[in-house]
């Protein structure tokens, strides 16, 4: 009796995991819904500051071609396998940034005690804060680095195989899951260290910029330490070595290409768990 | 009170101001340390495959990379200076109060500028470049002057990037949202001044017009002084040069946007 009891309360735990999680979504679709529509208000801003964040990430592609103006390969890679490289991180970033990239102005909201507001609204403050100033103009460099993955594609002659195939989609999804963890767990960390928001870059625009240059560039403990401590390397190194055929970095196992699904979801529960933690050590500034 | 103390005094000012914030300091330190670590490995990469690639060693390329970690905040490559709040001033109307206030308005921002840059020369900059000299092999002169000369070039850098961005600042009385200018300057620095790769590596015509450019003053000028690949006295003038320039433009279109533009607010 007292299992079925049981049983049935865990049912219902993640009953309401569930619609908490349903709910969340659906505050977070609102609110993105409101913020596009205030974009859209000004069309001309919103074209103008797209095209802006267009070339000021295309900026990093720019210093790879000045880089190839002058040498052959880099680390052994040819420019369409940086750019291969490139591709992916921009794009798996970039969704991340578009989703979730407002994050990073959470620590002014509990400067300035703007964050009490969301927390008296019905509705999950992490979609609340996650879906605040939604920037549509982040498309910018998803376009951007669609652009150059296509370039790759058309340059370096992939050997495809079913394999290779279904793994594009699965990395770039991935990727964009394990960037959103990296985005929650240092927002996470302003609710701790509010001024210093700007740790928070070295891991997202700095992750980013690491992995658009290849594995070999780097040395062996900063490899390490981005696929074991921060799995950044899951985004695109380890699985587009398996694309393009390139030794692993640090001798790592065949089938660790596929691991990145696995990846992005236990960095997730993490980033989750150290959000939480974050919020409940909240103590709002007062007035 | 005399002019220079006035000076003197916004400028203690600007760098009182900044050291306040340590977390962010701390912060900063250690995002540029992370960036340098990751830029040092591709210029190795870079020169390894390309030795003598724009007349620097493997080693003076390092220097460059840490060098530029340490003066991207001093001279606000990437905007982040005080021409926010002079462009916020503008959009609501408070400029007017600073227009009447007895102190000349751009020596007032060029001296909290300064006091800014100091602080982030040494707030900012000391650590990262530290860093950079205990775990790579870096090209640094035993010889005082040559310090002495590359602490001028770093000085004149500070003025011509104020000189710019009073410029950029400026743009607001016309333009009210500063957003597009701003991302036009960002871009612009970064580009020419070195920072997304150094002015020398860059091919053909395209290197010689982004060396001629008031931007190679930032980075690539204070850096060739120190790596002993330009003479100081040249590096100077040069600097001096754009420094003027770019303050007696600044001036005219102050005077402009003055005159015949009326300010915002009730």
């Amino acid at each position: 009796m007292a299992e079925a009891g049981d049983a049935a309360e865990v049912t219902a735990g993640a009953a309401v995991r569930g619609g908490r999680v349903a709910e969340g979504l659906r505050a977070y679709r609102l609110i993105v819904a409101m913020w596009i529509r205030s974009t859209m208000a000004y069309r001309t801003s919103f074209v103008l500051t797209t095209l802006g964040n267009f070339a000021m990430t295309a900026l990093d592609f720019v210093a790879i071609l000045l880089m190839f103006s002058r040498v052959d390969a880099l680390g052994g890679y040819a420019l369409g396998e940086v750019a291969f490289l490139y591709g992916l991180t921009s794009l798996s970033f970039g969704i991340a940034d578009l989703a979730i990239g407002s994050m990073e102005r959470l620590g002014r909201r509990v400067r300035d005690g703007t964050l009490d507001t969301l927390l008296v609204r019905p509705a999950p403050v992490l979609a609340q804060v996650a879906a605040d100033r939604f920037g549509l103009r982040r498309l910018g460099r998803i376009t951007q680095g669609a652009l150059i993955l296509a370039y790759a594609l058309v340059t370096v002659g992939i050997d495809w195989t079913p394999g290779k195939l279904l793994l594009m989609p699965v990395m770039v999804v991935s990727g964009a899951g394990i960037f959103c963890a990296v985005f929650v767990a240092a927002a996470a960390f302003q609710f701790v260290a509010q001024d210093a928001a700007e740790v928070a870059n070295a891991f997202t625009y700095g992750g980013t910029t690491l992995l658009q240059y290849p594995p070999t560039v780097f040395a062996r403990e900063l490899v390490r330490g981005v696929t074991f401590v921060v799995p950044l390397a899951f985004v695109n190194w380890l699985p587009a070595s398996y694309v393009l055929e390139r030794p692993y970095p640090l001798d790592l196992p065949a089938w660790v290409a596929f691991a990145p699904p696995a990846v992005a979801v236990a960095c997730c529960a993490l980033a989750g768990l150290a959000w939480r933690a974050g919020l409940r050590s909240y103590r709002s500034t007062g007035s | 009170m005399g002019s220079g103390r006035l000076y003197a005094a916004v400028a203690a000012g600007g760098f009182r101001r900044y050291a306040t914030y340590r977390a962010a300091t701390a912060a900063g330190v250690f995002t540029n340390t992370v960036f340098g670590l990751i830029l040092v490995y591709t210029y190795l990469a870079l020169w390894e495959a390309e030795p003598h690639l724009g007349g620097y060693d493997q080693a003076q390329a390092v220097t460059f990379v840490w060098l530029g970690q340490a003066l991207l905040s001093t001279l606000a490559i990437g905007g982040g200076g005080f021409e926010d709040e002079l462009m916020e001033r503008i959009r609501t109307g408070d400029i007017a109060v600073d227009l009447y206030r007895p102190a000349d308005l751009q020596l007032w921002w060029l001296a909290a500028d300064l006091g800014r840059a100091l602080f982030q020369l040494l707030g900012r900059g000391v650590v990262p470049f530290a860093f950079g000299a205990v775990f790579f092999p870096i090209a640094l002169p035993r010889e005082a002057s040559a310090w002495a000369a590359f602490l001028v070039a770093v000085l004149l850098a500070m003025v011509v990037s104020f000189g710019l961005r009073y410029l950029v600042a400026l743009s607001a009385f016309w333009l009210m949202d500063g957003t597009g200018v701003t991302q036009m300057a960002w871009l612009a620095g970064f580009f020419c001044s070195g920072m997304l790769l150094p002015l020398n590596v860059f091919p053909g015509a395209l290197g010689e017009v982004v060396r001629a450019l008031p931007w190679s003053s930032m980075l690539q000028a204070p850096a060739d002084v120190l790596l002993g690949e330009a003479g100081a006295p040249g590096t100077f003038a040069f600097q001096a040069g754009w420094a003027l320039a770019l303050l007696a433009l600044g001036r005219l279109v102050q005077s402009a946007a003055t005159r015949r533009v009326v300010v915002q607010g009730g």
